[in-house]
């Protein structure tokens, strides 16, 4: 991890972060924002084309009656009001993997406007007001070659695939956020964190931040503690996991702070983070090159929701996500401390899809906080982004509760599964891990236990039966874990009874 | 020729206009720029004072509203038509010199 | 064999539909035509005979079978090359799309090929359709088959001295400020502006979106109104395209009376600045109209006198950005820095702008980039756009009291070549009468009512938005008047060219 000269606990004894946070959402829609080309993702180069998202001279767009309703529902979602008419715009700047050289957005009109929402970081709620949401095309893709290093810097020359050219982006763009400075980073986590489950419950894109169906910018300056005054922020793009944005938030903070302090001006520029130290590093300083020249799209027609219709939507909404918690932590009989700690991983539609999978509660939050988390955490992901589904989750325990696994070999099925070595069952299978409970072996185990141990045997017989986890512990060590606890505790009572 | 003194344009101005336009004017076509457009601004500025703030300003000209199509895919081009006219192509990828800027 | 070059669509349509002759027949005349008087008119960017006569033989093909075929099936058309047709170069005049072949055809064209009308080949054309006289064409200025010294108007030159000089029975004009009606008037053709949302705009190269529309170019006012039934009607592909009926403009043209008609002249159009030989042809017209029962009444539209200006902001603001899509990157010319070692996309972007565009255009492009810039927006594009209300408004009001307006379409005659083209001004200034129309989005007519100085005058009729059969109405009735006035059709009075050998 690299670390700024001045740590993030430092800087903030002397400023307030103010963060301002930028989330990309790619819809999930079967076609392009402005024309019926498919989005599939990992497609072959240029087979997701036609005139329209290639630029082509003559073409026109037509907007996706899909998207519109997309971005209404997520707006309605957000708290916002939703704009009774708005228009497209074309905001101007040259770039070679945006075909038309505009990328069609919305400018003064967006679709949805002035929202919020309430977010819980440890216990406590912290409103995030949503400025805006509105409409926008995604670009097409850059790939860099020759040079050393496949980036940008130092490339022959790039080859360009236009298949992701119109993909509908919904960009949802918050008000200044000012939260206690230590609560910040978790505080732009948990936001990002929320819009994703928000997006998957609408069911309006994949919400993917591996795939880049979920990109977040974070925005941040920093004012002296007792001063009114707005710092100039910088803006870190593409930030791509959870645990991302919260570092980014982190080093940032350091990185203005020690500026500050030498006496030095932050620049307004754009960032980019880097995953592998959590630093971020200069990208294009903001010029007037940045003159984007927006004025109304004149090749679309305003749209204008009716209000019957934007009623309609808003009846589709999912159960706002904070009625959910509350429902889900008395279906589960959760404490406050076990939701929290829930939330806090990321992992409560993980444990929700567990237990609509078939396991119990307890069982859900153990593995994904415990064992799975712990891996995500070694790994640097987010929990979410592991190669394990909730299902397969359940499937484990099932096979615990049925006995076919005890805890310990069930840590190795998940090993194996994360590993990518197959389902649940093959891993057993090709790891043989399956318990042993076929008697005749397990019972030449517990005569040896005997055997060995007559100090615990004679505790057992003066009614301790406690004492059998020692004739246990030697049997499964004989089976190299792989007995089944309960048949050898009761072929030990019938032996000893 | 030499360029035309305006408060409103100035031959920087022009240079400044063609960077974000992209183009790369020879000299030449600076000085002549230079000169035309503060002549053709004179002209248009009139436009500036005429309407009241009460008008609206017309982006559209024949008022449509919601005109939408349904998210089903439709036929678009092979990645051999779409690259046909490139003027050069590589792994069915359109080939372009160095991208130096970023967005 | 009769030269069936001289005969109107409406003429081709009937004989072939009674097999007096055969589109091939009238294909390859045409075709003929072209070889022997395009080198001096140079009205064609391209021609397509093979394609041209087999789209004519599959529709003998299919008129012998029997089938059911539309009215204009067979008649040979030209297409401005504006509009974008698979396996035709479509240059836009420009060096930028120098042998760019588009991959789709624009819904127009599509249209044209559906009624079975070979299509002759690609007009010239003012560079991306920036001009009023055809010179800012990359591939030589297109010539007025009046006089092959002056100009043909522009930016449709192409198109309507193809049509004038006997070279297409029928063309495919594109008016952004008058790029139909001024070359209709300064050829001595019919021109239609349809009314915005009309005619789709898909496939056709654009210049300012909300202004451009497409329409036919003709020698009669019948032959106007059955191609404009041809191209016109809704188009899922164009959001801008409106779904209402098309106007019944043929029977409006077969109508062709004026009796009852309020006819509005608008004060602000046809006085300083407009020739006294244009203003006398179209007094002249206003006689014929009010003997033949029109009600001539004199209307005013204050607002008109800052259409120029207004037009000289929102149209270069939608062209800065529309041609920005000529980057060298996926389509068109691409050009190197000079003396630049592995020129970046950038530096090859600029260069291949600077080398591909013409003067006129980067003209516009810095216009509009100026007019949309930070901190000018509101004094330029934003009071512009509002101008455009003043004059929508200005057209409602007039509508409330007259049924058509009119006034001369354009203030002069044809020019020599070169003379205004030092002096974008006096270019911009021909488009004066034409432009509040496409401002306001509604269509406009133009057709010929005589001569001054032996060249052809244009009046123009203007309408309200999905009144475009008024037009042909207004259109044909004067035609008709004209030509029993003068005891023979305009088009008789076009003089010959030397017909190469």
């Amino acid at each position: 991890m690299s670390k700024t000269a001045v740590s993030f606990e430092d800087a903030l004894t002397r400023y307030q972060p103010v963060m301002g946070l930028e989330v990309h959402v790619e819809l999930n829609s079967a076609t392009k924002m402005f024309c019926g080309c498919p989005t599939e993702f990992g497609a072959e180069p240029n087979t997701q084309v036609c005139p329209v998202c290639l630029g082509l001279p003559g073409a026109l767009p037509v907007v996706n009656a899909k998207a519109i309703e997309s971005a209404i529902r997520i707006g309605l979602a957000l708290n916002c009001s939703i704009a009774t008419w708005c228009r497209f715009a074309r905001k101007n700047y040259f770039y070679p993997d945006m075909p038309k050289n505009f990328q069609t957005s919305q400018y003064d009109e967006p679709i949805a406007f002035e929202g919020y929402v309430d977010l819980e970081v440890d216990g406590e709620i912290f409103r995030i007001e949503i400025e805006r949401a509105h409409m926008e095309e995604d670009t097409g893709k850059s790939l860099h070659v020759g040079g050393s290093t496949g980036r940008i810097h130092g490339a022959d020359h790039s080859l360009l695939d236009y298949n992701r050219a119109g993909i509908p982006l919904i960009e949802i763009v918050t008000k200044t956020i000012e939260v206690p400075g230590d609560k910040a980073p978790a505080v732009a986590r948990a936001y990002v964190n929320y819009l994703r489950d928000l997006m998957v419950a609408l069911d309006v894109s994949d919400a993917r931040m591996d795939q880049g169906s979920l990109r977040a910018d974070v925005n941040l300056s920093l004012k002296p503690l007792g001063s009114d005054t707005l710092g100039t922020r910088s803006e870190t793009k593409n930030v791509n996991s959870f645990r991302s944005v919260e570092r980014a938030v982190r080093f940032e903070v350091g990185r203005h702070a020690e500026i500050l302090d030498g006496g030095g001006s932050i620049i307004q520029e754009t960032r980019h983070f880097h995953e592998a130290d959590g630093s971020t590093s200069a990208g294009r300083p903001k010029s007037d090159a940045d003159d984007y020249r927006y004025f109304p799209e004149p090749d679309l027609a305003p749209v204008a929701p009716d209000p019957a219709w934007v009623e309609e939507l808003r009846a589709t909404l999912p159960e706002p996500p904070a009625d959910r918690r509350k429902r889900l932590q008395a279906e589960w009989g959760f404490n406050d401390l076990d939701m929290r700690d829930t939330i806090g991983a990321g992992a409560l539609d993980l444990v929700a899809d567990t237990v609509a999978a078939g396991a119990a509660p307890a069982a859900a939050k153990k593995w994904w906080l415990g064992e799975l988390a712990r891996t995500a955490n070694e790994q640097g992901t987010d929990v979410s982004a592991l190669a394990i589904t909730p299902a397969q989750v359940a499937e484990i325990q099932a096979m615990i509760d049925a006995g076919r696994l005890n805890d310990k070999l069930a840590r190795q099925v998940f090993v194996g599964v994360l590993a990518g070595e197959g389902s649940p069952d093959e891993v057993v299978t090709a790891r043989g891990l399956e318990v042993v409970s076929d008697d005749g072996a397990l019972s030449a185990a517990v005569d040896r236990a005997i055997e060995n141990d007559p100090a615990a045997v004679q505790k057992i017989r003066d009614g301790k039966a406690a004492a059998a986890g020692a004739l246990i512990g030697f049997v499964m060590k004989e089976m190299r874990g792989q007995a089944d606890a309960g048949r050898v505790r009761e072929l030990i009572m019938e032996k000893l009874g | 020729m030499k360029a035309m003194s305006s408060p409103e344009i100035s031959r920087d101005d022009v240079a400044h206009l063609a960077s974000l336009a992209r183009i790369e004017l020879s000299d030449d076509e600076l000085d002549r720029l230079g000169a035309d457009l503060p002549a053709i601004l004179e002209h248009v500025k009139v436009v500036q004072g005429v309407a009241g703030a009460d008008v609206p300003a017309m982006s559209h000209p024949v008022p449509l509203t919601n005109v939408f199509r349904p998210d089903v895919v439709t036929p678009g081009l092979t990645p051999e038509q779409a690259l046909e006219m490139a003027p050069a192509s590589e792994e069915q990828r359109f080939l372009v010199p160095k991208i130096l800027g970023e967005e | 064999m009769s030269d069936l070059t001289r005969l109107s669509a409406a003429e081709l349509a009937d004989s072939l539909a009674s097999g007096q002759t055969t589109s091939v027949e009238i294909t390859q005349q045409h075709l003929d035509r072209i070889a022997a008087v395009d080198g001096q008119i140079n009205a064609f960017l391209h021609v397509d005979p093979d394609g041209a006569l087999a789209a004519a033989a599959e529709v003998d093909r299919r008129r012998a079978a029997g089938e059911d075929l539309a009215a204009l099936a067979g008649v040979p058309v030209a297409v401005k090359d504006v509009l974008a047709t698979t396996g035709l170069p479509t240059t836009c005049g420009s060096k930028m799309l120098e042998g760019w072949i588009p991959p789709y055809d624009a819904t127009v064209v599509a249209r044209l090929k559906a009624a079975g009308m070979p299509i002759l080949g690609k007009t010239n054309m003012d560079e991306f359709a920036m001009g009023s006289s055809t010179e800012h064409s990359a591939y030589g200025p297109t010539r007025n088959p009046w006089d092959t010294s002056r100009i043909p108007g522009g930016s449709g030159g192409g198109s309507a001295a193809a049509v004038a000089a006997f070279e297409a029975p029928l063309a495919i004009g594109t008016d952004t400020g008058g790029s139909i009606r001024q070359p209709g008037a300064v050829t001595g053709t019919v021109g239609v502006k349809p009314t915005y949302g009309g005619v789709s705009r898909y496939g056709l190269v654009a210049m300012a979106s909300s202004l451009d529309q497409a329409g036919p170019v003709t020698r009669t006012v019948l032959d106007a109104a059955l191609l404009h039934e041809v191209m016109a009607g809704h188009d899922v592909r164009d959001s801008t395209s409106l779904a209402a009926e098309v106007p019944p403009v043929v029977a409006a043209a077969r109508r062709a009376d004026v009796a009852g008609l309020r006819v509005g002249v608008i004060t602000e159009l046809g006085g300083e600045g407009f020739e006294p030989g244009v203003r006398a042809r179209f007094d002249e017209s206003l006689e014929l109209l009010a003997k033949a029962g029109a009600e001539i009444v004199e209307v005013s539209c204050p607002s008109f006198e800052h259409a120029l200006a207004a037009y000289y902001l929102v149209m270069p603001s939608e062209v800065s950005s529309n041609l920005a899509k000529f980057d060298a990157m996926r389509y068109g010319l691409r050009v190197s820095p000079e003396g630049v070692v592995d020129p970046s996309a950038e530096q090859v972007m600029a260069a291949s702008r600077d080398a591909g565009f013409g003067d006129e255009v980067k003209r516009r492009i810095i216009l509009g980039t100026y007019a949309l810039s930070s901190g000018y927006y509101d004094a330029y594009y934003g009071s512009a756009q509002k101008v455009r209300t003043l004059i929508a408004q200005d057209f409602e009001n007039a509508f409330a009291k007259v049924d058509v307006l009119a006034s001369p379409t354009a203030p002069t005659v044809a020019w020599p070549l070169g003379e205004k083209l030092d002096d974008p001004l006096a270019m911009y200034l021909q488009d004066i009468a034409t432009i509040p129309a496409n401002l306001a989005g509604v269509p406009g007519i133009s057709l010929p009512v005589g001569l001054s100085e032996g060249l052809p005058v244009g009046l123009q009729f203007l309408a309200p938005a999905l009144g475009d059969d008024r037009l042909y109405n207004a259109g044909a009735a004067l035609e008709r008047l004209l030509t029993e006035r003068d005891g023979a059709a305009f088009a008789s009075l076009i003089p010959e060219l030397e017909v190469a050998r």
